[in-house]
């Protein structure tokens, strides 16, 4: 049997029977995938050419004036934001696997449009799960899946969000798992599913690192970024976990603060912390960015929360638009609501040397601020 | 036909040698339909304590756990329902449920309360043989399953093997699924415990099919769309599925 990564207490594989040899099939795949060098090329050159990497560093002198805040660009990624990172990656993976079809969740949209855009790409059969309620609120993502040749199912039960989306799109990968790859979007899920995604978002931090280096000749103070699942905070953290003088702060929409008011529990096939009640039922989470509206969290970001490599904090509804209007009005660029969590938060740090990830653009979002 | 009527024959014989096990969500009529259950036929009882979140569900159960965790049947009180059901019935009570519940009661605690109130056994749908290996419970498996895992599970497992008939969640399918078949032959070939095959079984002609090949058989969305119209629905059909399994041939 495989031995499955584990971040202390939290991660592991709490799915049905029927998934195990599915995962067992994809670790054995991830792991030659990461012996083979002609996977890293491909995958390396595909985000150079596809996906235009590396992403910029922007230094916002107007947005914190008196400070040394950089912004990493994943609004600049192709599909505009990090999603794409893992969903190339994981693409990679399925076709060295041998499976045509691909089953995505998406929240905000920006991961279901990653998902379906690398389907195009590869000519993959994609189905893509959204809550009605996100449908509605991040209504042009859907139709920029439309165009891309994906299938976007509606999820009409339960919260019809990011939650119910993940279950249905799991129920799914249950149904068809001879023939189907689940590419999930986030580091949440059952092993090795949080590592794939770590590893494939971990560019965000190594690029990001010696950016850094040589535009201020030294590291950041702090890096944050912010957490839902926690896909692009893992991501950046990646690059500097090793760097213990460089501080680490997730920021977590004040409605859906699973590292911060959570408890452990599973969700999703993986043991971590979550919102949900002394029962072990899972909680509605609330927030006006769809890709922050979640009750759980990668497993990895539990552990470093419990160790203290890394703080999270929280932002409200109201401080998110603030910084979203801020940048924008400040730099000429909309982020996306989810990073603008980590800008409110960055604006009230007292370090004066900030990374930020800018985790993706906010046309998305247009329609739900002008609200 | 001369098969079946000695088949007949032969059931009328050895009567309950296939065993019939009704899944029931817990609620307050549980404990009535569960009675009526019995008095249908059925020979185990399992009962459902809901989770927001079931992955091994579909739409029927899926409803049914939302409805009675919008009635408040959270563990304590799912755990007094399977008290009272233990009350009027005498057949093996096994509580289903997912991992997160026991991960909030903790996963002790809950097989002792479990069976102080009455419990035979445990079914924790997203919870694999190799997990948790000390909790006592009847293992899954499924026909993605390598023969290693067949016999661990099998190994492990508390009285007798679940096996999945298919590949995808719970609820209704039109006709047996083609799967079982392979999935009874290894599971056959790897252990000696009785084999209950669950999961997209709703008629008696699926249940009849089913035992043909296993031992025993599990039906729960259906059962729980027939609980929904009362107990005397419920007796009706649980003995049609009794009938339907006791005149099959035996293995």
């Amino acid at each position: 049997m495989t031995e499955t990564v584990t971040y202390g207490e939290y991660g592991g594989r709490y799915v049905p029977e029927t998934l195990i040899p599915a995962l067992d099939e994809l670790e054995g795949g991830w792991r030659e995938a990461l012996a083979d060098p002609g996977f890293e090329a491909e995958l390396d050159q595909l985000r150079r050419s596809y996906g235009g990497r590396p992403t910029p560093l922007t230094l916002t002198e107007r947005f914190a004036p008196g400070k040394r805040l950089y912004l990493k660009r994943e609004d600049l990624m192709h599909t505009g934001a990090h999603k794409l990172n893992n969903a190339l990656g994981q693409a990679l993976l399925a076709r060295r696997l041998g499976k045509g079809r691909i089953v995505a969740e998406t929240g905000a949209g920006m991961h279901g449009v990653a998902a379906a855009t690398v389907c195009a790409r590869f000519g993959f059969e994609c189905v893509v799960y959204m809550g009605a309620e996100d449908m509605r609120r991040q209504a042009p993502n859907v139709q920029r899946m439309h165009l891309l040749g994906a299938e976007v199912r509606p999820v009409e039960f339960g919260t019809r969000t990011l939650k119910e989306a993940t279950s249905e799109a799991i129920r799914d990968w249950i149904t068809n798992v001879e023939t189907t790859h689940y590419l999930i979007g986030s580091c949440v899920g059952p092993a090795p599913y949080p590592e794939i995604v770590r590893e494939l978002q971990a560019v965000i931090g190594r690029e990001a690192r010696g950016q850094f280096l040589a535009a201020e000749d030294g590291l950041p103070e702090v890096a944050i970024a912010c957490v839902g699942g926690g896909s692009n905070a893992i991501g950046l953290f990646a690059g500097f976990l090793d760097d213990l003088d460089v501080r680490l702060v997730g920021v977590e929409a004040a409605g859906a603060a699973s590292l911060g008011a959570g408890r452990t529990g599973v969700l999703h096939g993986s043991r971590s912390s979550l919102l949900a009640d002394p029962d072990g039922q899972v909680l509605d989470a609330h927030s006006i960015s769809a890709g922050l509206d979640y009750p759980g969290v990668g497993p990895e970001h539990a552990l470093l929360r419990d160790t203290g490599r890394a703080e999270y904090v929280r932002a409200t509804d109201d401080q998110a638009v603030a910084a979203f209007r801020r940048l924008a009005e400040t730099e000429g660029i909309i982020p996306a609501l989810e990073p603008a969590h980590a800008l409110a938060k960055a604006l009230e740090l007292e370090e004066d040397s900030i990374l930020v990830c800018l985790s993706g653009r906010g046309d998305k979002d247009l329609a739900e601020v002008s609200r | 036909m001369s098969g079946s009527l000695e088949a007949r024959v032969v059931g009328e014989s050895t009567t309950a040698v296939k065993t019939l096990a009704i899944y029931l969500m817990c609620g307050a009529r549980t404990p009535e339909l569960a009675e009526a259950a019995v008095e249908g036929g059925a020979d185990i009882v399992e009962l459902g304590f809901p989770f927001s979140d079931p992955l091994a569900d579909g739409p029927v159960i899926r409803r049914a756990a939302e409805r009675a965790l919008a009635d408040g049947m959270r563990t304590d009180a799912c755990l007094a329902c399977l008290g009272e059901v233990r009350g009027r019935v005498d057949v093996p009570l096994i509580p289903m449920t997912y991992a997160s519940l026991l991960e909030a009661f903790g996963y002790e605690r809950f097989a002792e309360e479990a069976l102080a109130a009455g419990a035979t056994s445990l079914i924790v749908a997203d919870l694999p043989a190799d997990a948790r290996p000390d909790l006592k419970r009847v293992q899954l498996v499924a026909p993605t399953s390598s023969d290693e895992r067949i016999a661990l599970a099998a190994g492990g497992t508390d009285g007798w093997l679940y096996l999945v008939t298919l590949t995808g969640t719970t609820g209704a399918r039109e006709g047996l699924s083609p799967t079982l078949a392979s999935l009874a032959g290894r599971a056959r070939a790897a252990t000696e415990v009785p084999l209950y095959a669950g999961f997209g079984i709703s008629t008696p002609a699926d249940a009849r099919a089913a035992v043909e090949l296993v031992d025993g058989v599990v039906v729960g969305s259906r059962a729980v769309e027939v609980a929904d119209l009362g107990p005397g629905a419920l007796r009706d059909y649980v003995a049609e599925l009794r009938a339907a399994i006791d005149a099959a041939v035996p293995v």
